[in-house]
């Protein structure tokens, strides 16, 4: 028995040796090849990569030195002194204050996701149609968004009107007041990026084995027990990716309070004071160092939050 | 590692290709001639426009139809933008940026002969065409604009007739009382402000020359305070920011519809708007569809007499402009000689010519019953006027200043009148000197 299967073994793989190249000698033109394939793959991504995203920063670090004004032919070298400005002047900074809203926006938005992405991962009635009723403003255009949006806060627009069919007859301009507007925009804001974050953390919840609840409910532990001790250490790694995401997404706002109030009402944030300065005032190279300084910023946050947050590996096995 | 060191390396040189900006584009000075023989001009040229509305209902092309009836071997096509400043903006940065366009506000007035091919002098040119200088570099012209307009007040008539007003304000105050007699008597909203359009209310700049008729207002902004006591701007401001505070305009000015209030004025829903005069077709147009009657349809001047006359600052809109790099100039120069001499452009806009001996448009023959002065504001100092706004960030010609001053006025915003106007007149006053002027 032990003979025969031991010799069928030696002739399998004398058989097959000739077949499989060893690693060793193969020849050279096969191993330039072998090296060179992978990058053959990767020029397509790479030189996108690069043209659209590498070299445009870089020409913004350049333009970022300079007094050029965004189209003349002529620009000079100034050294530092944009940034000096952009430090020396504190009302280029007061607009942070605006992304306090959309930070606080993305605290709701991240418990909102969180929530929904624990009840739908078990079994719930009409769980798909739920998942793609919240995933669904995700996939709508921003810009559309924002003009969807106008109409819902237009005086006795759809906001008033379903606040009148349940006998709330308000009179409030949504967009009137500084705080009133940010914080309806940071609301339009939550409405629209609620369903990605729910799709990262249903992604992730449902990467966790079924074997674990089941060994859970077995143990009596109920649904709760089951978030705090199953879902939430195993989605960890995903919930710092979201919390860094929202912390940046929440410094550089921009497109719903652009197209919406344009700024106006106290609803600057920092990215549409960049893109005034680059094209209304024509200060590309004012505008330029301050992009810089916001990429800064968001490293440095992102940075100081993985220090405080460190990312360990999850085991819940 | 050594892997790593090749992508390093790479991303590296991509890095620093860029870093050498283009600086190129020094082809200055070129002419475009007029061509002396319609029939041997050939070429196929490229015109940019903000018209996208003429370009999409096909006027365009038929204005290039008659164009071929004398140009037949040109062929004309047509490119419109819908965001033109910004787009143009990027594109003047290569050399590629049509055969005919309108002279962006951004390019500095000083590098006009780097990017646009001259029409000939303004000794020559100014004969015959109004408002030359606004387009005038060491004694050439690079632009022609195509047609003129006047700033002032779209209102319903039949609203303010209802009102019991029939003749027009000559004071600020005046004006005030009659949007409070329109708020008391009709249903109407008496002053639609458009705060969320924005450029309607930076319409309000264009008040400079209108309040003291002077050809000189320019150059005041450009030495002066805009906002010193009975300067023409504070004037215009405190005119808004009244009638804002006394409650005479929309209920919530943030959610201000433009395309909408166009209609709404036409029936009457809405009294007045501050625009100019090539707002008055698009009410019209607005009137007809709405089904309502077009000759509701009013214009007037600010509310400012001089020796008891009113005053209506005539300016240019966009100029047209040869590119330098053009291949075909003789070609784009007919263009635009063609399309301001013959080809009724400035009469299907109810426009003001920009040839000196044309007549004025129908819907201005009140101010001609009226005894309204017409005045061309001198431009020279243009362009030092808007490299302060832009050192300074006030931005006149923008509408973040204007939506400020409606904030405050509402309420929205801290502060008063008074230390509003006090900030802008310093920041004015310090970009002054540092541009040196």
């Amino acid at each position: 028995m032990t003979d025969t299967t031991e010799k069928a073994a030696v002739k399998t793989a004398t058989g097959a040796a000739p077949a499989a190249p060893a690693p060793a000698p193969a020849p050279r033109g096969t191993r330039v090849w072998r090296g060179v394939t992978p990058w053959l793959f990767l020029i397509a991504p790479l030189a996108l990569l690069i043209v659209f995203t590498y070299a445009p920063i870089a020409n913004m670090v350049a333009y970022s030195f300079t007094d050029w004004d965004g189209v003349s032919p002529e620009l000079h070298y100034t050294g530092a002194e944009n940034y000096t400005e952009i430090f020396t002047r504190e009302d280029l900074f007061r607009v942070f204050f605006v992304s306090g809203y959309y930070l606080a926006a993305s605290a709701v938005q991240i418990v909102a996701a969180l929530y929904f992405a624990t009840v739908l991962s078990f079994n719930v009635r009409f769980r798909n149609f739920f998942k793609g009723v919240l995933f669904f403003p995700y996939l709508i255009n921003g810009v559309a968004i924002g003009f969807v949006f106008l109409y819902f806060f237009q005086d006795g627009g759809t906001l008033d009107s379903v606040l009148g069919l349940l006998g709330h007859h308000t009179d409030h301009a949504w967009l009137g007041t500084p705080a009133s507007a940010n914080t309806s925009l940071a609301g339009v804001s939550i409405w629209r990026y609620l369903g990605l974050n729910f799709v990262l953390f249903l992604g992730a919840i449902q990467s966790i084995p079924g074997e674990l609840y089941e060994a859970a409910e077995l143990d009596g532990a109920n649904r709760w027990h089951q978030f705090r001790y199953i879902i939430a250490p195993g989605i960890k790694p995903v919930l710092t990716l979201t919390v860094i995401l929202s912390v940046s997404g929440s410094l550089s706002a921009f497109e719903i309070p652009y197209i919406m109030t344009g700024g106006a009402t106290g609803t600057e944030t920092f990215v549409i004071q960049t893109v005034n300065l680059a094209f209304r005032f024509n200060k590309t190279g004012l505008a330029s160092a301050a992009a810089v300084v916001l990429l800064l910023i968001i490293l440095l946050v992102t940075w100081i939050q993985r220090r405080l947050v460190p990312d360990d590996k999850v085991d819940l096995v | 590692m050594n892997r790593r060191h090749t992508l390093a390396l790479a991303v590296a040189a991509a890095l620093l290709i860029p870093g050498c900006t283009g600086t190129g584009g020094t082809t200055k000075g070129a002419d475009a001639k007029a061509p002396d023989d319609p029939s041997k001009v050939s070429g196929t040229i490229k015109v940019l426009t903000v018209r996208t509305d003429l370009v999409q209902d096909g006027t365009m092309k038929k204005y290039a139809a008659e164009f071929n009836k004398t140009y037949p071997k040109v062929n004309v096509e047509f490119e419109g933008l819908t965001n033109y400043e910004s787009e143009v903006k990027i594109r003047m940065n290569t050399e590629n940026y049509g055969d005919v366009l309108l002279i962006p506000a951004v390019i500095k007035k000083s590098d006009y002969p780097r990017f646009f091919a001259s029409l000939g002098t303004q000794a020559e040119r100014s004969e015959k065409f109004r408002f030359t200088d606004f387009t005038t570099v060491d004694g050439k012209v690079y632009g022609q604009t195509t047609n003129g307009g006047s700033p002032g007040f779209v209102y319903n008539k039949r609203v303010w007739k209802e009102a019991g007003i029939t003749e027009w304000p000559t004071t600020p105050a005046e004006f005030l009382a009659a949007l409070k007699a329109v708020k008391a008597k009709t249903d109407a909203v008496p002053y639609y402000t458009n705060f969320a359009a924005g450029w309607t209310l930076t319409s309000w700049t264009y008040v400079n020359g209108s309040v003291h008729c002077d050809t000189k207002a320019t150059d005041k902004l450009a030495e002066g305070d805009p906002w010193a006591q009975g300067a023409d701007l504070r004037v215009a401001d405190t005119l808004l920011h009244d009638t804002v505070k006394a409650g005479l305009v929309e209920k919530d000015p943030t959610t201000s519809n433009w395309e909408e209030s166009k209609p709404r004025t036409a029936k009457g829903e809405i009294a007045t708007q501050w625009l100019g005069t090539w707002a008055i077709v698009q009410f019209q147009a607005a009137a007809k569809k709405a089904g309502v009657n077009p000759d509701d349809i009013g214009f007037m001047p600010f509310p400012a007499q001089v020796d008891g006359k009113f005053c209506a600052v005539v300016s240019p809109d966009y100029h047209q402009a040869v590119n330098v790099h053009s291949k075909h100039k003789e070609a784009a120069r007919a263009w635009i000689d063609w399309f301001t001499e013959k080809s009724g452009y400035v009469r299907d806009n109810l426009a003001i010519s920009p040839l000196k001996d044309a007549p004025l448009p129908d819907v201005m023959r009140p101010y001609e019953e009226a005894g309204v002065r017409f005045i061309e504001v001198d431009d020279t100092k243009g362009a030092q006027v808007k490299n302060i706004d832009n050192q300074s960030e006030v931005g006149i010609y923008a509408p973040e200043y204007r939506q400020n001053l409606v904030d405050l006025a509402r309420g929205a915003r801290k502060g008063s009148l008074d230390s509003f106007f006090a900030d802008l007149s310093k920041r004015w006053a310090e970009a002054r000197e540092s541009a040196g002027s």
